[in-house]
């Protein structure tokens, strides 16, 4: 295969996905998608519709019933991957420097060697200033923002994030989605953004799943015609009106009995 | 609140309380001389402290056996109630095996049991069968609480963890005995108090001479009408479980003021 045509493959293939919990509830039934490398994807959908519980099996933290997923460069296994929660769920009883050094720590990197490291991550997300402070001493936007910084220290190819700014208030979440791009236009790794928001999911994203509940599965799949970088200009531009309208139409539809 | 208001509010938690308690003695003093109460049905304070400066080298003596048996009771009651907590957080089928089993060793009032011990153990041996009994006393509740906080680990976090890989020592290190700190250190507060109890009931049951402790004192005082003397060692009794209960506090507030809810001083 050649280094073009690899290029070409989705980093990540779903096929079939289904999951039924043991309540009888059907989260996911039937889900194909293709994610591209290097792409900014939106899941969105009312809640219920099983998109935290398809980003939860993406990651590998829970297994389908049904169906296959397969990545590009290593088959089932997923690669390293950095994860945001709707919390920021950090732990309480470390410092800022401590929570990001995490995943490095896990990784059997001593705080030494990862010092580095986490000062460029915490930099990269204007905390630089607050290595030392503990989570609660933080701002629920800072917060969120060290929750990013921990995720991006490993410098993973793809980022799946979860509802992350929806507790935040608008201000707040705007300045993060800004954040959140600037990052995504400069290192490129692969995000799939699950949010309830028509406005986040279009402001954001190249491309937008979606989704209707009873059973979860994929409605639309509708790319946003925008390049980047986006600002203001674009919220108020006709091509985001009009793909909001186009999403909110898909969402319409699907919860049409 | 300013500096300097929030140390004269400091102070006056302080002085308050210690404030009632010279009231409470002085009302005490002068109840008993007016009232002409035998010394051998309510002693004044002032003749208790006599009986205590009188009785200093063999009180303090005592003091210190009760002390011993305490901590060293408190200190295996933390090692072994968090060591088999941890036991049980990594085998749910050990858990279920032995819990009730805890439950019973808890349950079974310890005096009913101290006889037994004291026979077993052998009278030559008392301070020994005095340390398992306050030991079965202080226990459970580290083992309760301890097993709570590990469970109580963020469920994200816990994911967080497993996404990157850890190990299961790593997740019960750096995820689930942190979470389990404060839980760890409220079941500490209770077992330092029980720590004591145990000891004394111990002391009690094993009597005779034996024990030397504190509670052995109050009986021996008591066979001989010697109220005062009594009072004596019920003062120093209840000065170690204040004694216990502040240093247990204090180690609470050091180890969480950072970063728990419990231990956060908030202004206004």
């Amino acid at each position: 295969m050649t280094a073009d045509a690899r290029e070409a493959l989705p980093l990540v293939q779903l096929r079939g996905i289904g999951k039924t919990y043991p309540n009888g509830t059907v989260a996911l039934a039937g889900v194909d998608a293709e994610i591209r490398k290097s792409g900014f994807v939106s899941l969105v959908g009312p809640s219920g519709c099983g998109k935290s519980t398809l980003l939860r099996i993406i990651a590998g933290l829970i297994a389908p019933d049904s169906g296959t997923l397969s990545w590009q460069a290593t088959g089932e296994r997923p690669p390293d991957i950095g994860f945001v929660f709707q919390d920021a769920t950090l732990m309480p009883w470390a410092r800022v420097a401590d929570n990001v050094h995490l995943p490095l720590k896990l990784a059997g990197v001593s705080k030494d060697k990862a010092s580095p490291r986490i000062k460029a991550a915490l930099a990269r997300v204007g905390l630089a200033d607050f290595a030392t402070v503990f989570p609660r001493e933080l701002s629920g936007g800072m917060k969120m923002r060290v929750s990013i910084a921990r995720a991006l220290v490993t410098e993973p190819p793809v980022l799946l994030m979860d509802e992350p700014f929806a507790a935040l208030d608008e201000f707040t979440r705007e300045k993060l989605d800004d954040d959140l791009l600037d990052l995504w236009t400069a290192q490129r790794f692969t995000t799939i953004f699950v949010t309830h928001s028509i406005y986040e999911s279009v402001y954001l994203s190249e491309r937008i799943l979606v989704m209707g509940a009873r059973p979860g599965r994929i409605l639309a799949d509708i790319a946003v015609d925008a390049s980047y970088p986006r600002g203001r200009a674009f919220r108020e531009s006709k091509t985001y009106l009009d793909t909001c309208a186009t999403v909110s139409a898909a969402l319409r539809d699907g919860a049409m009995p | 609140m300013t500096r300097d208001e929030r140390f004269f509010a400091r102070v006056l938690r302080f002085l308050v309380p210690v404030a009632v308690g010279i009231a409470f003695l002085v009302l005490w003093e002068v109840l008993v001389r007016a009232s002409g109460i035998r010394p051998f049905v309510l002693p004044a304070p002032s003749v208790i402290a006599e009986s205590l400066a009188a009785n200093f080298p063999s009180l303090m003596g005592s003091l210190w056996v009760t002390l011993r048996v305490t901590t060293s009771a408190f200190l295996l009651a933390v090692v072994g109630g968090v060591g088999l907590a941890i036991l049980f957080s990594q085998s749910r089928h050990v858990e279920m095996a032995f819990f009730p089993y805890a439950v019973v060793l808890q349950v079974t009032p310890i005096i009913s049991i101290a006889p037994l011990i004291l026979i077993w153990v052998g009278y030559d041996r008392v301070e020994l069968a005095l340390l398992i009994l306050a030991w079965v006393a202080a226990f459970f509740p580290i083992l309760s609480n301890t097993t709570l906080g590990l469970r109580s680990a963020d469920h994200n976090l816990r994911d967080l963890f497993r996404l990157y890989g850890a190990s299961r020592w790593q997740i019960l290190t750096e995820l689930q005995l942190p979470s389990a700190l404060p839980y760890i250190l409220a079941g500490m507060k209770i077992s330092g108090g029980l720590a004591l109890i145990g000891t004394v009931v111990a002391e009690f049951v094993a009597g005779s001479g034996a024990a030397t402790g504190l509670a052995w004192r109050i009986v021996e005082a008591g066979n001989r009408l010697d109220i005062p003397r009594m009072f004596a060692a019920l003062f120093l009794l209840s000065a170690l479980g204040i004694a216990i209960f502040f240093a247990l506090t204090l180690l609470e507030n050091r180890l969480l003021r950072r970063w728990h809810e419990s231990a956060i001083r908030r202004e206004g």
